[in-house]
């Protein structure tokens, strides 16, 4: 398939698998992005408040200002990644201009564009985009996003999104390879995706990309649930400097991604760590409220 | 007739792309292991370390003792790959900025010496290991600032050496192992098996 075969295309995608089995840990300023680092986040995403004081202080959320995605670039030596809104394609101009590493055209921001989502393709930084099942997930990769990753509820600190969307991926692509091509050419119109893509999913039993988890992470176990769930990575919001021991938690939470398969080393991770984020009942908010459903 | 493998390779599975170099070894016939504890180094005679994220390499193989038990692995003769991170793991120094390394590597990096991700690209280059030119993919890639007087230079990007080996240890900054060119894997395998010296 030509679109995944250029070379800009696989250097996109070549950095999204350096990040694999890895924490992208949420900052907002230069001192948290230091302490990110310091616990052995893989990257960090820049943004201007985390999903948890979005949702509570509401109003309009942005890509961050410039001067801090730029005081996080300095002081770290690990890729930065920033937000920019759904469709908000000169936001991620700026950021392309400002040389980040990754963009997450984010469902966690106040949507520009309740129609397009940006079409990823024109740029040379790669993005990421987050999905609730495999027709979205390969929408966005045909617009060019080089990694994928599930929506969750974002500053819920509840799993219970990121689970529901990691499981529907998956069985859809299960799904998929058990299908002739003429079934396929009906599930491509199912999905609203196209078909050599999904034609692609059903032969390899797997997305093009790397799949990503993130929307509710608050604990190591939490991050060893997603990864055991088929997660490669593990993305957390709020559920570290919304937590009584942000720097511990976030070293923790590096711990259980790398031995998500061996349950003593989880153990040992959560061993020493206070108080999570307080989380949020997802059956208990307003349809308005959620995130997840922003995007399509 | 059912033949059973020990591993003799093992790949530092912490975080990065182990897994595209368990594929490139599995085309050559081998079979790998991941190595996250210093226990999983036990009977391999050569670990790869791979692309990824050496401040996060750093610092999780300090966690796990696994930094002094591949000094220890590399003093008891074994055999060491290091793509792009792991080849800045390898280096004797690095900069930009100062981090600390396993230092069994004569050699001094500097991390993202091309730049962010932006300048991130797949070029054509020459080793010496083939007359044909290989793909070499770098992303974030260090450059190779400095060689000792044991270093030898296998392969050059813009007059910059991008594959070295010193004795056991190789390593290059771009990323053979997401490309379909075994041939620089199948240099690490021969190095482990004692068929190049």
């Amino acid at each position: 398939m030509e679109s995944l075969n250029n070379n800009e295309w696989r250097v996109k995608v070549g950095l999204a698998e350096m990040l694999k089995g890895g924490v992208i840990m949420d900052v907002t300023n230069a001192e948290q992005a230091k302490i990110a680092e310091d616990a052995g986040a893989c990257a960090v995403m820049a943004l201007e408040r985390v999903p948890s004081d979005i949702r509570k202080e509401g109003g309009v959320a942005r890509m961050a200002a410039p001067k801090i995605i730029r005081d996080i670039m300095d002081v770290v030596s690990i890729p930065v990644m920033a937000k920019v809104r759904i469709g908000h394609f000169a936001e991620a101009q700026v950021l392309e201009a400002l040389e980040v590493d990754f963009i997450d055209e984010s469902e966690v921001l106040t949507p520009a564009d309740e129609e397009h989502h940006v079409w990823k393709h024109a740029y040379k930084v790669p993005f990421v985009c987050g999905a609730r099942n495999l027709g979205e997930a390969l929408r966005r990769i045909a617009e060019g996003a080089a990694m994928v990753r599930t929506k969750g509820e974002a500053g819920s600190g509840n799993i219970v999104e990121a689970v529901r969307h990691m499981r529907t991926i998956v069985s859809q692509m299960k799904r998929l390879t058990t299908l002739g091509q003429e079934e396929l050419v009906h599930e491509s119109k199912e999905l609203g995706s196209p078909l050599e893509l999904v034609s692609w999913v059903a032969k390899n039993g797997k997305l093009p990309v790397p799949n990503f988890s993130a929307g509710g992470v608050a604990t190591p176990a939490d991050a060893a649930l997603v990864m055991q769930l088929g997660a490669e990575a593990v993305f957390v919001g709020s559920g570290i400097f919304k937590s009584s021991d942000p720097a511990q938690r976030a070293r923790a939470i590096v711990k259980a991604t790398t031995h998500y398969k061996d349950p003593k080393a989880v153990l040992e991770a959560s061993a020493e760590l206070g108080e999570p984020m307080k989380g949020l009942d997802v059956r208990q908010m307003d349809e308005k409220d959620l995130m997840q459903t922003r995007g399509w | 007739m059912t033949t059973t493998h020990t591993a003799d390779i093992g790949i530092v599975a912490i975080q990065g792309d182990y897994e595209a170099h368990a594929k490139s070894l599995k085309r050559l016939g081998e079979h790998p292991v991941f190595v996250r504890t210093p226990a999983d180094l036990e009977s391999l005679k050569g670990v790869i370390l791979p692309g990824g994220e050496s401040t996060t390499h750093l610092k999780v193989m300090k966690e796990e003792g696994l930094f002094d038990a591949l000094k220890n692995f590399a003093a008891d003769g074994g055999a060491l790959f290091g793509t792009c991170a792991g080849a800045i793991m390898l280096a004797r120094e690095v900069h930009g900025p100062k981090q600390d390394s396993l230092g069994l590597l004569d050699v001094s990096v500097l991390r993202n010496g091309y730049g962010r991700q932006i300048a991130s690209d797949v070029h054509s280059g020459r080793t010496k290991l083939s007359d044909a030119p290989i793909e070499m993919v770098f992303i974030r890639a260090p450059i190779i600032e400095s060689i000792g007087k044991g270093v030898e230079v296998l392969g050059e990007y813009e007059g910059d050496p991008v594959f070295v080996k010193q004795g056991k240890i190789l390593a290059s900054t771009f990323h053979p192992e997401l490309t379909d060119d075994s041939s620089i894997h199948k240099y690490f395998v021969d190095i482990v098996s004692g068929k190049v010296k």
